[in-house]
């Protein structure tokens, strides 16, 4: 077992950092390591839409030389990949979409960017839920990606395929997107550790939009330490993202070992209503009795519109991407479909060829709220009740430095279980959604195992306090060990 | 069903999309399960309540109305799949 936990596949990213920089390795040896290992373990998965090991090997030379001259940035010969909606320059940016399958980015994100920048080295595009349209990652037109924790079982989505390369350590970060959820809930399905940050923290320039009002990048990783380390680099303001926040970037990293004692924790009766799986109630509470014994105090809070989260996001969030995709049209990118016979021929049967079900499905919930007539009712009215939801958050904020909960409401799910009914596909978010409607920061780590699957801890924060949550996730991390644990086959 | 089969027809057209007949009573049933399911809002108390038009209730930055980037012509009408001396070409749109 030991010659196992040496191995470069199972270090985390800050252990590899160490081991890049003492010299015990060399970038070109972690990568070729990596790359092995997909190739090796990864087969099952269908976690990568794209791999770019030719690329990465380039890269590790770099990265190598720049060690060798004492030239190093914060992730310098660090493995990534990315879910396959941040845009790549020369790589094929797909969203898990037919639409989208031929379409090789000519820019990169500003998270590509900025991660290149410091040094990281980019090994492939990861499977997701088509344009992250999904909670389980069977939408992707490309095939779903399995939990490494059970081949049968749904990784969650839609950073789907990022969460299931990083639980199965194929490699030990990958950066997520998350509209209502869709890193925290996969994070908590395969065992990773998952940050979705405050809306503008990170930038959206280059991530291909879903929600805009929602949309988030984030990463999962194996720890709250290594999330803490790649926040430090994605974050800040980029004038290319018109919501993208001047607030000044605070040393995540320095912030971790700020202790508990004294830490208020918000506990909302409205998360252990009877939705709430008895075993996942049971692993929380006792989670959050781990914090209390390091002397944070609890605080009853109330969230009373908790309930009407998931219908104001369905009715938000459609509306956004019912814009949004109108872009695709077929005439500047993607799919086109063959001998229009005019303009509205080439529209029509491009859009229903390229798209699938449930994004059409969600395009046509938009267009519906959007449509004359039914605007005030819906649109108008889910955008004032997400007032209230965030109003809810704002008066618990003023009691207490974090809400601490369940991030899903059942373990993981087994694929084909729920694609038949929408509504129970959508109810799997039921905890997450509120802090993308109200714009907040939320964390999810692992906090134990029912009948051998991984459960997740959801912390959420006020704007701008990804530190507490870091340092308050991390600290938690030194207790317990539930995030070193790796899925049987993948150990 | 909440949507009839002509609600949906005609979201379709304005969504710039065609929906196969075979499909037609799944797609009416899954669009009406989410309109009802969307419904419960309709009884939530939002009088005199400010519409959140930003999930921080702050405003949109402005910039100045000047080109940022450069001419990528060529990189970008690579990823179109018609075009002709640095057009883009579609249907005939006029007799």
């Amino acid at each position: 077992m030991k010659q196992d936990h040496d191995a470069l596949h199972m270090r985390t990213l800050s252990e590899l950092r160490r081991g890049l920089r003492s010299g015990e390795f060399s970038a070109t040896t972690l990568t070729e390591a990596l790359l092995e290992r997909i190739s090796n373990a990864g087969g099952a998965l269908n976690a990568f839409i794209t791999l770019t090991g030719e690329r990465a090997l380039d890269s590790a030379v770099i990265a190598d030389k720049a060690i060798a001259a004492g030239n190093t940035q914060p992730l310098t010969g660090l493995p990534i990949v990315h879910k396959d909606l941040f845009c790549t320059r020369d790589v094929l940016t797909t969203c898990g979409s037919h639409i989208l399958d031929t379409f090789v980015s000519p820019y990169d994100a500003a998270v590509v960017e900025r991660m290149g920048v410091a040094g990281a080295i980019m090994l492939g595009k990861t499977n997701m839920d088509e344009f992250a349209m999904g909670s389980s990652n069977e939408t992707s037109y490309f095939g779903a990606v399995r939990n490494p924790w059970d081949l049968s079982l749904s990784p969650g989505g839609s950073s789907g395929g990022s969460a299931s390369a990083v639980a199965a350590r194929l490699v030990p970060a990958a950066t997520g997107t998350d509209t209502g959820g869709s890193i925290r809930q996969p994070a908590a399905l395969t065992g990773t550790t998952g940050i979705k940050p405050t809306y503008g923290r990170v930038s959206r320039y280059g991530m291909v939009a879903f929600a805009s009002s929602l949309d988030q990048a984030g990463v999962i990783t194996r720890s709250a330490e290594d999330a803490a380390l790649l926040l430090g680099v994605m974050a800040g303001f980029d004038p290319r993202d018109s919501t993208s926040s001047e607030e000044p970037v605070p040393d995540y990293l320095a912030a971790l070992h700020k202790p508990l004692k004294g830490l208020r924790i918000g506990i909302v009766q409205e998360h252990f209503d009877e939705g709430l799986d008895a075993d996942n109630e049971i692993l929380v509470k006792a989670a959050i009795a781990t914090l209390e014994e390091q002397g944070a105090t609890t605080v009853e809070v109330s969230l009373p519109n908790l309930n009407l989260s998931v219908p104001t996001y369905y009715v938000v969030a459609p509306a956004e991407c019912s814009s949004n995709m109108s872009r695709f049209d077929g005439v500047r990118y993607g799919h086109r479909a063959g001998n229009p016979v005019d303009l509205m021929d080439l529209y029509c049967r491009t859009r229903s060829e390229g798209f699938g079900a449930e994004v059409k499905r969600r395009i046509m919930t938009g267009t519906y709220v959007l449509s004359a007539g039914y605007y005030d009712a819906y649109y108008l009215q889910a955008q004032k009740v997400r007032q209230l939801i965030s109003q809810d958050f704002k008066a618990a904020f003023e009691q207490v430095d974090v809400i601490v909960g369940p991030t899903t409401p059942t373990p993981a799910f087994a694929l084909g279980d729920k694609v038949d009914d929408p509504i129970t596909m959508y109810l799997n978010d039921i905890y997450t959604i509120g802090a993308n409607l109200a714009g907040l920061p939320g964390i999810s780590v692992p906090c134990g195992l029912v009948g051998g699957l991984p459960v997740g801890l959801q912390l959420v924060g006020p704007h701008f306090a990804e530190g507490t949550l870091l340092a308050c996730a991390h600290q938690y991390q030194q207790l317990t060990d539930w995030h070193e644990i790796a899925p049987g086959d993948f150990a | 069903m909440s949507l009839s089969k002509d609600q949906v027809q005609h979201i379709a057209t304005l969504a710039r999309l065609t929906i196969a007949e075979e499909e037609m009573d799944d797609v009416v049933g899954k669009l009406s399960r989410i309109v009802d399911f969307v419904d419960q809002l309709q009884a939530a108390p939002t009088e005199n309540v400010v519409p959140m038009a930003h999930p921080l209730n702050t405003c949109q930055r402005l910039r100045a109305d000047a080109v940022t980037e450069g001419n990528e012509r060529d990189r970008i009408q690579a990823n179109a799949s018609a075009v002709h001396d640095g057009l883009y070409l579609v249907p005939k749109v006029l007799d």
